[in-house]
């Protein structure tokens, strides 16, 4: 079947079968920065941006897309860059493999709530796994890019 | 010493990289033309293959082989990722007629495409006879069911195996006479704890792609741990020389333990093998929870004496480990429960330890941080918080009077000495930062809800004592930078920067001018591999020496080229020059110097390797909220007080503990495993595996306490493991302090509190 999309500011067509997952027509198409941790959407390491939105690309059919605009990591490379300056500040990175996911979903955060406090900030993170920090450098990166951007409580 | 890079929050040096989702994983750089690889896994916890038809599974459009055990090297091998001859006995093939837990390995598939092989999959038929499957582990040992009847089992350590019982090792190692010391003692207390086979859960699952290289060796790429050790295991279970084999590590999604196993490798590999075309397999998040390489299953009995004051006197531990169908790992881990446990308490007059390890038909175990520690500790710590509340003392108390102390030597710590420790440090700051006065050992909030805090201590190792061993290689290239070529395997943990910060502090120069690369087997300089806490002490001892030598070499290239002696000169990083006088030569200029018409290149190498392995120290103190109404528990606050020597570099030192403590918390709290009547394992997925989100992990707060390590390399010691052992035994005892509920199993879970709650106000 064809799929026009707009993928990181760049419409395009493709032919993909109907059973495609967005995930894997990211994969293939070069976003590696679209990882899979899980088969049961619980990891938050697929996230990406459908219409601006964040999305778990393993449960969404990459036909969804249809007409609408993708947002990978790969689009966000200077955003991406800023934040995770911070997160590298913190060592909070680690192994790194959930951080395409997570910045993804921290950078949908930024657009989505205003001066957000420590507890909104887990409840929106709740569904981004990580088993190497133990979540509490993120929160000091987060805490500290909020502030020099201005408006954290 | 003065240092400039070493005890800073140095940014790792591919962090960049990663938090900007840069394509540096294995998974990221598979070649397009390799075949896409699926595994025929056992239904069955114990069974044998009657026959296999394969023949309409090839007629799949796009596969290109189906490989069974008639087409697998009938050399049994370990996959236990360990210096050889591994202790791990030699109990398995790549693909085994006999299948010995559920999800063993029955046919490997390869195509073209992912579906393809998903399609083939199904049309496999197999006629298996089905056998009753050995379940319990508490009834292993001489059961008539033998998990490995075979006859080209293999043990080539004296661990004593013997697979006739299902023993994969047993063990005893007395320190004075335990049963007269315990006969001496005012109280007595013996409790049985019992821990599963957790998850290590990293968030990359277990992968690897496997290619013929121009000179027709195969070479593999693989989220390993342990190249050095990879090659050796696939050399031997695909019975071709080492010298044909090459194993890359890209960067690693995390590991834990886990990829100290050799678990993905070997299906690609015979395709690879067989076909001669690049093969790539990716382990679902199910297959890596099913058949990975998780924590030993165990349970301990201790039995812990002390006089009426406190003064414990003795302990004797036995622990039974549940290997699962395969030995990896089997006979050390368990080893770690005793001398890595009663070494804590210098007071001990006498101690025993004693082990068995038992097959069974549940997934094989392997490697996860803490590494039967984390097991041994949880049993010994939860015994003393038991000892004290039966004495009516304070439980920080009792460890302040017995804990072990700098200077002493652990009789039960292969006797090695104790030449840095500040646990009595860590306790008083742990107190103080915890409130522990005021807040031991409960109060109730106006909710209903309790609020207590409970404690544990903890050490580790820092490498294995004169086994593990590092090199490494750095050399002085034109233009005036280093690189520095390290065996060690950087998952995460920033051991790359780690030993960079160590370099350029050696070498007096800035860390960007050391480049660092690691690790291809066939360019990196030998070491075991990252594991048992060895990266920082061990190949950072490897670090110091090379640029020692190095600078020597640096010293004497500059002085020949200024004319003078070495003892007239001096090199300060920057340059080699002759004080008192303008003559002087830099490094830049050494570096083109030495590429020039020379057969002077400016490279050291050293190994390095530790006969002792000294163990970081620290207390754990936990502070939770348990709503007695749902027997919910969080917890709200951990304090966690590390002596880890020097630390290196400060920032990642703290995001080790922060990480360790919130695996630990899964551990005690949620991480549960469970097998149905048939041996299959339900909590496969995370799911039904729940490791802790970000609103179960609290607050922590981390502080460090350094000694000296005088064989550390700037006085270091370790610090990734030890720090996920104090959790299970600190929230234990909170537990029971809020509730008077004395739990002896990980996971305690809501329901298991509320409903013993619910039978407390009954009887």
């Amino acid at each position: 079947m064809k799929l026009t999309l707009t993928l990181n500011g760049v419409r395009r067509t493709d032919e993909v079968a109907a059973d495609t997952t967005l995930f894997s027509y990211l994969r293939d198409r070069g976003c590696l920065s679209v990882k899979c941790g899980c088969e049961t959407s619980n990891c938050g390491l697929c996230t990406v941006w459908l219409e601006g939105k964040p999305v778990l690309s393993c449960s969404v059919p990459a036909l969804r897309a249809q007409g609408k605009s993708v947002t990978t990591l790969e689009g966000l490379q200077e955003e991406a860059a800023q934040f995770g300056a911070y997160l590298a500040d913190e060592g909070a990175e680690q192994c790194g493999y959930c951080s395409p996911g997570f910045v993804m979903n921290v950078l949908s955060m930024v657009r989505e709530l205003d001066n957000p406090t420590d507890e909104e900030i887990k409840e929106y993170l709740a569904g981004n796994l990580c088993r190497c920090t133990g979540y509490q450098g993120q929160l000091r990166a987060i805490r500290r890019y909020l502030q020099e951007k201005g408006g954290a409580k | 010493m003065k240092t400039k890079y070493v005890s800073t929050g140095v940014r790792k040096k591919d962090a960049m990289s990663l938090v900007t989702g840069k394509p540096v994983y294995t998974g990221d750089m598979v070649p397009p033309n390799a075949l896409r690889l699926k595994l025929l896994r056992s239904p069955h916890a114990r069974a044998y293959i009657r026959s296999i038809d394969t023949s309409k599974a090839k007629l799949v459009p796009g596969v290109v082989c189906v490989l069974t055990w008639e087409d697998a090297p009938q050399s049994r091998f370990t996959t236990a990722g360990q210096t050889w001859p591994e202790p791990s006995p030699y109990d398995r093939l790549i693909l085994d007629r006999q299948l010995r837990c559920c999800g063993d390995p029955v046919a490997i598939v390869a195509a073209e495409t992912e579906q393809a092989a998903q399609q083939a999959l199904k049309l496999i038929q197999v006629d298996y006879e089905v056998q009753t499957p050995l379940l319990d582990f508490t009834q292993a040992k001489d059961n008539p069911i033998l998990v490995h009847p075979e006859d080209n089992f293999r043990a080539l350590c004296d661990v004593g195996t013997d697979a006739k019982r299902n023993l994969v090792s047993t063990d005893c190692c007395e320190v004075g006479d335990v049963d007269e010391e315990l006969k001496r003692c005012d109280v007595v207390l013996e409790r049985t704890y019992n821990t599963l086979a957790n998850s290590q859960a990293m968030m990359e699952t277990f992968c690897t792609f496997t290619y013929l290289d121009e000179y027709g060796r195969l070479t593999v790429v693989s989220s390993t741990q342990v190249p050095f050790h990879a090659r050796r295991i696939l050399s031997n279970a695909l019975e071709i020389p080492k010298g044909q084999i090459r194993v890359v590590k890209p960067r690693i999604g995390g590991g834990f333990g886990a990829k100290q196993s050799v678990v993905s490798e070997l299906f690609p590999a015979l395709v690879t093998k067989v076909t001669g075309r690049a093969a790539y397999i990716c382990y679902t998040r199910q297959e890596s929870m099913t058949n990975g390489s998780p924590r030993h299953q165990m349970q301990m009995r201790v039995r812990i004496g002390a006089d009426r004051d406190g003064t414990i006197r003795a302990i004797d531990l036995h622990a039974l480990s549940n290997a699962g169908a395969y030995g990896d790992h089997g006979p050390t881990t368990v080893g770690l429960v005793g001398h890595k446990s009663l070494a804590l308490y210098g007071s001990l007059i006498a101690s025993r330890f004693t082990s068995d390890v038992v097959y069974t038909n549940t997934m094989g175990g392997g490697a996860y941080r803490g590494y039967g520690a984390t097991q041994g500790i949880y049993a010994v710590e939860s015994a003393v918080n038991e000892l004290a509340a039966q004495l009516g003392m304070d439980p920080t108390v009792i460890r302040e009077k017995n804990m072990v102390r700098q200077g002493q030597t652990m009789p039960n710590y292969y006797g090695e000495p104790c030449n840095s420790c500040t646990l009595d440090q860590c306790m008083a700051a742990a107190k103080e930062h915890m409130d522990w006065d005021n807040k031991f050992p409960r109060r109730v909030l106006p909710n209903g809800h309790i609020r207590a805090v409970g404690v544990a201590m903890a050490m580790q190792g820092s490498g294995i004592s004169a086994v593990d061993t590092a090199s490494v290689e750095i050399r002085l290239n034109d233009g005036g930078f280093y690189t520095l070529l390290v065996g060690c395997t950087d998952m995460g943990t920033g051991c790359d920067t780690i030993l960079a910060q160590m370099a350029a502090d050696c070498l007096d120069c800035d860390i960007a001018d050391i480049s660092v690369r690691g690790v291809d087997t066939d360019q990196s300089p030998y070491d075991t591999g990252s594991y048992a806490s060895s990266t920082t002490y061990v190949t950072g001892g490897a670090v110091v020496k090379t640029c020692a030598q190095l600078r020597e070499k640096i010293l004497a290239e500059g002085a020949r080229l200024l004319g003078v002696s070495p003892e007239e000169a001096e090199f300060d990083g920057d340059k080699v020059f002759v004080p008192g006088t303008d003559r002087c030569i830099t490094r830049k200029e050494l570096g083109w110097a030495s590429f020039e018409g020379h057969s002077r290149t400016l490279s050291a190498s050293q190994s390095h390797s530790s006969p002792i392995s000294p163990p970081p120290f620290m207390v754990g103190m936990a502070e939770i909220d348990l709503d007695p109404e749902t027997g919910t528990v969080e917890v709200v606050d951990y304090v966690a007080e590390v002596d880890c020597g020097t630390v290196i570099n400060t920032n990642l030192a703290r995001v080790q503990t922060e990480g360790g403590i919130v695996q630990g918390i899964g551990m005690a709290l949620y991480e549960n495993v469970q097998y149905n009547a048939a041996g299959k394992l339900l909590n496969d997925s995370f799911l039904q595996y729940k490791i802790p989100t970000r609103l179960e992990a609290g607050t922590i707060r981390v502080a460090f306490h350094p000694s000296y390590e005088p064989t550390g390399p700037f006085g270091a010691k370790s610090i990734g493991e030890l720090v996920i052992n104090t959790p299970a035994p600190a929230i234990t005892e909170a537990i029971r302090n809020a509730t008077g509920l004395s739990f002896h199993s990980l996971p305690i879970r809501a329901e298991d509190i509320a409903m013993a709650l619910e039978k407390q106000n009954h009887d």
